[in-house]
């Protein structure tokens, strides 16, 4: 097909259009390209800027942390992905990466953290512990994974994970926020007004946090009998 | 260092009515242990810190033990007369020992290099009665430890100057190291569950009166 006839197509062809409204035609592009024209979209444009400088927030809450700055130190060099620059203040991060052990007692203050984040915001839950409790799973003060509170975006298994899991994390997340659409219906979560960006934070109760979850964005598999 | 019969003998020589006990341990290692009586507790932790031979003046580790109530039952051979014989003949008794808290003190010497020498203290009981006198005032190290167990055990230590939860939050009931603790039903999603945590997971599962014989049950059955 000629770019003639690909151009033409590109205006009016409805069911390329259907298919995605705010992608360009791969293989129109790269032979714009060949001819010298550089064709993008405001939607890419935004999202390559936002995966290429995500900033995480600096806290940590277990041994994770430790691999986490590893990750950021020179040998894995988070800074190759644009990920170096560690917050300590929330109101200045776009990544929460919840590294470590979450305790009964610190979950409200976590739930705090992210909801003090501006929009868009990201959490990687990095290492069994923050996914679901890991080894301290039965006991009596560990919190059975950070995403009863707040949405996850990635999980990273490991006991810790190593600082290569979580770069593969972080390239997931950047492949994530590149598929981001800023219009249409499946519009990226923080451009909808109907969803929320803030969660309840629990309360310290008697016996255990009160909700011990919450139910609008924790939903387990349903088991069944066997 | 002395022989803990040695230690009891001059402490009971030297803190009037103090009361020991010498308690045996069976384990490998056979930590035997002195037991104090409460109301001289302080007293003869004093003693065991200032005496110029057993100088222990370091708490290297306080903890706590929770005994539910239990009965031992013990086979005595008791004299019967039996068909106008007197005859020995072999009974189970059953003994019963109410439940109680205890503290247990690892003590050492940092200056003539000797321990470690264990020290307990027991509770009447584990409910109202659960005070201990609080040993800060003899080894500053004691503190952060009496309050975890504190928090743990639920073990008040009189004269302790700041007795609040460590570990769990302030509203926090519970005392979650206790035999008889039961922690919150969080089990909805185990995905490997095994053992108690099968059990509890099960009580997660929804049901499924098609596979569990619901449609054998008829209206009559229920009625009689």
């Amino acid at each position: 097909m000629g770019l003639e006839q690909r151009l033409f197509r590109l205006g009016a062809d409805t069911e390329t259009r259907a298919m995605s409204e705010n992608q360009i035609d791969e293989g129109l592009r790269s032979e714009l390209q060949k001819r010298g024209v550089w064709v993008t979209s405001t939607q890419e444009l935004y999202n390559w800027g936002r995966r290429n400088s995500i900033w995480p927030l600096q806290f940590g809450l277990a041994c994770c942390a430790i691999e986490m700055i590893a990750t950021a130190a020179s040998r894995y060099d988070l800074a190759r992905f644009g990920g170096e620059v560690f917050r300590p203040s929330p109101r200045q991060a776009d990544l929460m990466i919840v590294a470590g052990t979450v305790t009964k007692k610190m979950a409200p203050q976590i739930v705090r953290l992210y909801n003090q984040m501006p929009d868009p915001k990201y959490v990687i839950s990095m290492g069994a512990c923050a996914i679901s409790g890991g080894p301290f799973k039965q006991g009596y003060n560990v919190l059975k994974g950070i995403d009863r509170y707040i949405p996850v975006d990635v999980y990273i298994p490991g006991c810790p994970p190593r600082p290569e899991a979580l770069l593969h994390a972080f390239m997931e997340l950047q492949r994530k926020i590149k598929d981001q659409e800023l219009t249409g219906k499946n519009k990226a979560a923080h451009l909808d007004r109907e969803q929320p960006s803030e969660f309840p934070v629990p309360n310290f109760g008697a016996h255990d946090l009160e909700p011990p979850n919450n139910p609008a964005i924790f939903h387990p598999p349903k088991l069944e009998r066997v | 260092m002395e022989s803990l019969e040695e230690i009891k003998a001059r402490v009971e020589a030297a803190v009037p009515g103090a009361k020991i006990e010498i308690v045996p341990n069976a384990a490998v290692p056979a930590q035997t242990s002195l037991l104090l009586d409460r109301e001289h507790a302080v007293a003869i932790a004093k003693f065991l810190r200032d005496d110029p031979v057993l100088q222990l003046d370091h708490c290297s580790n306080v903890t706590g033990v929770d005994w539910l109530d239990r009965k031992v039952t013990k086979k005595v051979k008791v004299k019967k007369v039996v068909e106008g014989v007197e005859k020995e003949i072999e009974e189970a008794q059953e003994e019963f020992f109410a439940g109680y808290l205890e503290a247990v003190y690892h003590l050492f010497s940092m200056s003539s290099k000797h321990g470690p020498v264990i020290i307990r203290m027991r509770t009447p009981d584990r409910a109202t009665g659960a005070h201990l006198p609080s040993l800060i005032s003899i080894w500053r190290s004691a503190e952060f430890q009496e309050r975890e167990i504190f928090d743990l055990y639920g073990i008040k230590f009189d004269g302790h100057p700041d007795l609040r939860r460590i570990l769990m939050w302030d509203e926090f009931e519970d005392f979650p190291m206790r035999k008889d603790y039961r922690e919150p039903d969080d089990y909805e999603y185990e995905p490997t569950p095994h053992d108690e945590v099968l059990d509890k997971a099960k009580q997660h599962y929804p049901l499924r009166p098609q596979l569990d014989g619901a449609e054998k049950i008829t209206a009559t059955d229920s009625h009689g």
